[in-house]
């Protein structure tokens, strides 16, 4: 059986048995439902969606991953710029943010050109864009307006497109099987966003932050790091590293996602909103459900790029 | 004489396509916090600042109800030009109401009302025309309280869109992908003896009142 395949027959594994862990719960514990077990089942039965979504576009390959994060980067860009202050005068470059950057970043990592992705955005969209805005004259909160740009692009499109670019790294003894570290790696991050939640439920009591997110616990931080790392290194034959490699890469990227999500709740607290959206039922919007890739998939793709190409 | 009805069918499909449209753009969701989907015949009256409100608002209807609900608009507008005449004619079925004063030959009164006797629900702005201020409402005009008057039995359903202007500002052709929320208020209707001003200024704060209970909206 492929790696894949393994992959894939794990993970159904892990549904059905959350599945039947929540049916069973639903239907010992008093009725009406408490709140946090209506989530949990709204959140397994979504989990069921993306898993399918992501199942089809590895069966396309590296064209159907690279399209599906496209899309991601769509709908957290359009999330994010939501949130943001927009003025009628940013009609044009805001159009460009959606029709040419995350078109055009997406079509640079297809075509595997790393020297010219990994500065598009930081270099040239950063010039670019605030030069746009300022031909166009309108210099009210000109400078919260054009961080505002930077920092969503920066966020829902240059580091999510970092996620299939995994695919362009060329690691010795890793031919072909770039689809397979993309796997690694949202599964040890999503994996460990998972387990932060279970051990956070079961031993949360210390708070890390309360001004940013009540919800975030040591317990929750220690137990599911600890355990997201151990689940990397038992899936290490998904990668060109030995499990002692794989485990330290997975704590990693889990400790950058939790930064993340950190980072993405200080936003939304900052903007009085709960979620960022509601794409995703009983999680909320597509950048909740991705704000820890986001800060894991640069570092990650970085470090494997200095250490093993 | 049994004849295939083309016209209800392409306004049919051209109301779903927009629908689709509208809600792959802004992924928009009705939200209703004082009133329910209902077959009733309503007036759903909306605050206006771009094109594309009532596309946004007859998309949060179900498409039966969709089907019954034609908007109200300007017909020095929509009367302009034969792409917009079809449009608004053939496809999206508006009730076209003259604006101006002096030069009209049909009293937008009697156009509504005709409407409103054929079993149909409306889409109503009440401010008249779209409002390119930064203030977040204009001053209703006259037309709901007539509205109201002839025709207590329709309900007035407060709906407040939130972002479509800034998803499509005026003079913008191509929008701009914005999260988009219709919030559907409490019905209002108007009391024994209350007048003109007094019934104005309360539908508007009901309409206002929606707005608080949005979130994320900057200013």
């Amino acid at each position: 059986m492929s790696e894949m395949s393994r992959l894939f027959v794990g993970l159904m594994a892990v549904l059905v048995t959350a599945s039947l862990v929540a049916g069973i719960l639903s239907w010992r514990s008093p009725k009406p439902l408490s709140s946090t077990l209506v989530n949990l089942n709204v959140r397994i039965r979504a989990w069921w969606v993306m898993i399918a979504a992501m199942s089809i576009a590895f069966l396309f390959g590296e064209g159907g991953v690279i399209i599906l994060f496209a899309l991601v980067s769509f709908a957290a860009l359009r999330e994010y710029v939501t949130l943001t202050h927009t003025r009628r005068s940013d009609h044009w470059v805001l159009l460009g943010m959606f029709l040419v950057i995350v078109p055009l970043q997406y079509y640079l990592v297809w075509i595997d050109w790393y020297g010219l992705y990994s500065i598009f955005i930081p270099v040239y969209c950063f010039l670019a864009m605030p030069a746009l805005t300022a031909l166009w004259g309108d210099t009210s909160r000109f400078l919260e307006r054009i961080s505002e740009q930077q920092w969503g692009i920066m966020l829902s499109v240059y580091c999510i497109s970092h996620v299939p670019a995994l695919v362009t790294l060329d690691i010795p003894g890793n031919n072909g099987r770039g689809l397979l570290l993309i796997a690694f790696l949202i599964a040890t991050v999503q994996g460990s966003d998972v387990l932060q939640y279970i051990f956070g439920k079961l031993f949360g009591k210390h708070r890390i932050s309360p001004n940013v997110s009540p919800s975030k616990t040591w317990e929750g931080l220690i137990g599911g790091i600890l355990s997201a790392s151990l689940l990397g290194a038992g899936l290490f034959w998904l990668t060109p590293f030995s499990p002692v490699e794989a485990g330290a890469l997975a704590a990693l990227a889990c400790i950058m996602g939790f930064l993340g999500g950190l980072v993405a709740s200080a936003i939304k607290r900052d903007r009085g909103v709960k979620d960022w959206g509601h794409m995703i039922e009983g999680h909320g919007g597509m950048l909740d459900r991705t704000d820890s890739l986001v800060f894991a998939a640069p570092v990650f793709f970085h470090i494997i790029r200095y250490a093993w190409t | 004489m049994l004849t295939f009805d083309h016209k209800a069918l392409s306004q049919s499909l051209f109301g779903a396509f927009l629908a689709g449209l509208s809600r792959a753009i802004t992924g928009v969701i009705p939200i209703w916090v004082g009133s329910a989907p209902s077959e009733r015949q309503r007036i759903y009256f909306a605050n206006h600042a771009s094109h594309g409100d009532f596309i946004l608002l007859s998309s949060c209807l179900r498409p039966e109800d969709r089907a019954r609900t034609r908007a109200v608009a300007g017909a020095d507008y929509w009367r302009k030009g034969r792409l917009r005449r079809f449009l608004s004619g053939y496809l999206l079925r508006t009730v076209l109401v003259e604006r101006n004063w002096v030069e009209r030959s049909q009293d937008p009164m009697a156009v509504m009302l005709d409407a409103l006797e054929r079993g149909e629900s409306l889409i109503f702005f009440p401010e008249g025309t779209r409002n390119m201020t930064e203030e977040p409402i204009l001053r209703f005009r006259s037309g709901l309280y007539n509205l109201a008057a002839a025709r207590p039995d329709v309900e007035l359903v407060p709906c407040w869109i939130e972002n479509m202007s800034r998803v499509l500002p005026k003079g913008a052709f191509l929008p701009v992908p914005l999260l988009c929320r219709v919030i559907f208020g409490a019905p209002i209707a108007l009391t024994p003896g209350e007048d003109r001003k007094d019934f104005l200024h309360r539908a508007q704060n009901a309409l206002l009142g929606l707005r608080s209970q949005t979130n994320g909206e900057q200013e």
